[in-house]
């Protein structure tokens, strides 16, 4: 039986997404900052799908934790899944260096430092899957969406890279880019029903796109479309909206 | 964020901040930052009871937390519906020990409503199965309970529709089953007279229920369909059940699409329901085995079949009389069908005995009916209510979204127990809905 990892379990999506790999018999890996946090979700999981469960702590900004970390996992995961991001107040950020810090080093230096470990072992192997939730956000750089923006900007162009790289090896590397999600996230967002999705639905995309390897999905179809008008717009319009 | 909602009635609506929490130390954190709450689990109740300007949601708190397949014990957080704890637990020999007619609620609305199934004069209540519990006061703080430990919160909580706290997790009993199909048995009744009669005949089946047509005049007034039930064993199947004797029933369902206009149900259309509805039995009585949706959940086979009702939505009204007082069932299906007030559905059920202060079952019959929502329908209740307390009655809150708090206090003799239970626990009032401050059980 395959086993897949879930980096930032505690979030929505994180769970959503280890749900339908249980539903499909992957043995489950659990790992979020403050695994007792995910006991119910462990007995849910294992109880529901009869699939092996386990917790791990892991954090994303404690970089030099990482290694050791992956090494300890046991077995070793066919699917790695990073899911953990964050989304501050832009405002606050772009006032305190500490907020901005976090969230470049949380949604991108964090996701490569673990990624590249796990890359480093798949190579090895000579097979093995990656999935990074990177953000439609990260499309364009604006204002309403600054640094978490240009965080996630900087991570989807990290996955593009590591699937050139890993391509010839065999191994498959996964961008997704939900556009709205109904999480904790987003709750207190007024979101258009049509173009936000549920964590169920990104899971189902998710693993679709493990199992026929797709290279980059964006969960609910039409935001393909949205942001390719939104790409194409002439920087020198782009810069005086309001977005 | 605030918005519209509403429960299964779609009466009455209103505006709600609703609130979400998928781990213990959210809940703390929303219990302690509002002034006012309510717990809210899939919203079928079909009134009031879990709606105010402040809800708080356990949907995403719905883990299994333990399941024991030799004893049959399972446990899970509140906001666990029983549609999936039925895909977890059929497979493996056991069935909820009670289910009312939909399988879409919540583990922590079957304790509040203290849920009744077509079984209740055998196995009792839900919370008859309750091994013990968890219930977060308004103050933050966690505590269990069970019928032996902190009774008087168990009591208060069961039935007691979220005004003790909320209901986090629940450890209950499950029914052992050999297969997933029941052994089913129609009978046809003429009127009210036989079905009562029927009643007393099978009152040995484990489930038993009656649908009455209650437009019937004349010599046919009360006719109806009793339904009676038992789980089947391996013998009672099939060569092709037999091959699966647990399986899930197949889903299949459809959706209501839109709202029906409120005109389309009208005197002539619930007749002609009723009449077809009755009139595809045509022998005396029907034996056959069945999965056990249709027969449990019929009506869940059409996803929002409450907009069939149109935007005005409806009101149930449940009821329960005393064994003895016949004379008050037929007074109340008397009037409803002089008024012409129309219902799809009137079911009737038998109640053994139980005692509890805040719940609703106590031995006698039980009839729900569906009203449409319109001009006349809330006087024309409050004179049913009378009639129901003078015999000895009561209503179930559950339904309720526009009784008269003395009605409530005519009907549960121990309201003020409750009352003061509610208080102990929760000195600071935070905690109350919309139908507490209109029954008087919270200060708003």
């Amino acid at each position: 039986m395959a086993t897949v990892l879930v980096l930032g379990a505690t979030s929505d999506m994180g769970i959503a997404i280890a749900k339908k790999f249980a539903e499909n018999k992957y043995n489950i890996q659990l790992a979020a900052r403050n695994p007792d946090q995910l006991k119910p979700a462990q007995s849910d999981i294992a109880i529901r799908y009869s699939v092996d469960c386990t917790l791990h702590a892991f954090d994303a900004l404690n970089f030099s934790s990482h290694e050791r970390f992956f090494n300890e996992l046991v077995p070793k995961p066919d699917v790695t899944i990073s899911v953990f991001g964050i989304m501050d107040d832009e405002l606050t950020a772009f006032d305190d260096w500490n907020t901005t810090a976090r969230m470049i080093n949380t949604n991108f230096t964090g996701a490569v430092s673990i990624l590249n470990i796990a890359a480093k072992y798949y190579m090895k192997e000579k097979k093995g899957t990656i999935v990074g939730i990177s953000s439609v956000a990260g499309e364009r750089g604006r204002e309403s969406k600054l640094i978490y923006g240009s965080a996630k900007a900087a991570f989807s162009a990290y996955l593009a890279g590591l699937r050139n790289k890993l391509y010839k090896q065999n191994i498959h590397v996964v961008s997704v880019k939900p556009g709205f999600v109904y999480t904790r996230m987003t709750e207190n967002l007024s979101l258009p029903k049509l173009l936000t999705a549920q964590p169920s639905e990104v899971a189902d995309a998710v693993y679709n796109a493990v199992v026929k390897k797709k290279n980059i999905i964006y969960v609910k179809w039409f935001w393909r479309y949205i942001m390719l008008i939104i790409k194409n717009i002439p920087e020198f319009q782009f810069k005086k909206m309001n977005l | 964020m605030k918005k519209s909602i509403a429960n299964w009635g779609n009466y009455p609506v209103v505006e709600s901040d609703e609130q979400f929490f998928s781990f213990t130390d959210q809940l703390n954190q929303l219990v302690k930052n509002n002034d006012e709450f309510i717990a809210r689990g899939n919203g079928r109740c079909y009134g009031d009871a879990s709606l105010a300007k402040k809800t708080i949601s356990t949907l995403k708190y719905d883990n299994i937390l333990s399941f024991d397949i030799q004893k049959g014990i399972f446990e899970c957080q509140s906001g666990l519906t029983l549609d999936k704890i039925l895909e977890v637990i059929v497979p493996k020999g056991w069935f909820l020990p009670v289910t009312p007619g939909t399988k879409f609620i919540t583990v922590g609305g079957a304790v509040a409503s203290d849920v009744h199934g077509k079984n209740h004069h055998i196995d009792g209540s839900f919370s008859n199965n309750i091994v013990d519990m968890d219930i977060a006061l308004s103050s933050g703080e966690i505590i269990s309970c069970s019928p032996v430990h902190n009774i008087d919160l168990f009591e208060a909580t069961c039935g007691g529709m979220g005004l003790s706290g909320i209901i986090t997790r629940v450890k209950f009993r499950l029914k052992k089953i050999e297969t997933s199909f029941i052994k089913q048995k129609q009978v046809k009744a003429e009127n009210l007279e036989e079905i009562i009669s029927l009643f007393e005949k099978y009152n040995h089946y484990t489930y038993s229920v009656a649908w009455i047509d209650c437009l019937k005049k004349g010599e046919n007034f009360g006719r109806s369909i009793l339904i009676l039930g038992e789980h089947a064993t391996i013998d009672d199947l099939n060569e092709k059940q037999k091959k699966e004797p647990l399986q899930l029933p197949k889903k299949k369902q459809i959706t209501f699409p839109f709202n029906l206009p409120s005109w389309v149900l009208n005197a002539f259309t619930v007749k002609a329901f009723n009449f077809l509805y009755y009139g595809k039995n045509f022998k005396k009585e029907i034996n056959n085995v069945v999965s056990y949706e249709p027969f449990f959940y019929p009506l869940d086979a059409i996803l929002h079949w409450n907009r069939g009702y149109g935007k005005n939505g409806f009101v149930q009204y449940q009821f329960v009389l005393p064994l003895e007082a016949k004379q008050g069932l037929i007074e109340i299906l008397q009037r409803i069908s002089d008024k012409g007030l129309g219902s799809f559905l009137a079911v009737l059920k038998v109640f053994g005995k139980q005692e509890s202060i805040i719940s609703f079952p106590k031995e006698g019959y039980t009839l729900a009916l569906d009203f449409p929502v319109r001009k006349g329908l809330l006087e024309f209740l409050d004179e049913l209510d009378k009639v129901v307390l003078q015999y000895g009655g009561r209503i179930y809150m559950s339904k309720d979204a526009r009784m008269k708090p003395e009605i409530l206090e005519g009907g549960y003799p121990e309201l003020d127990k409750f009352k003061e239970i509610i208080k102990k626990y929760n000195p600071d009032g935070k905690i109350h809905s919309i139908q507490s401050d209109r029954l008087f059980l919270t200060s708003n």
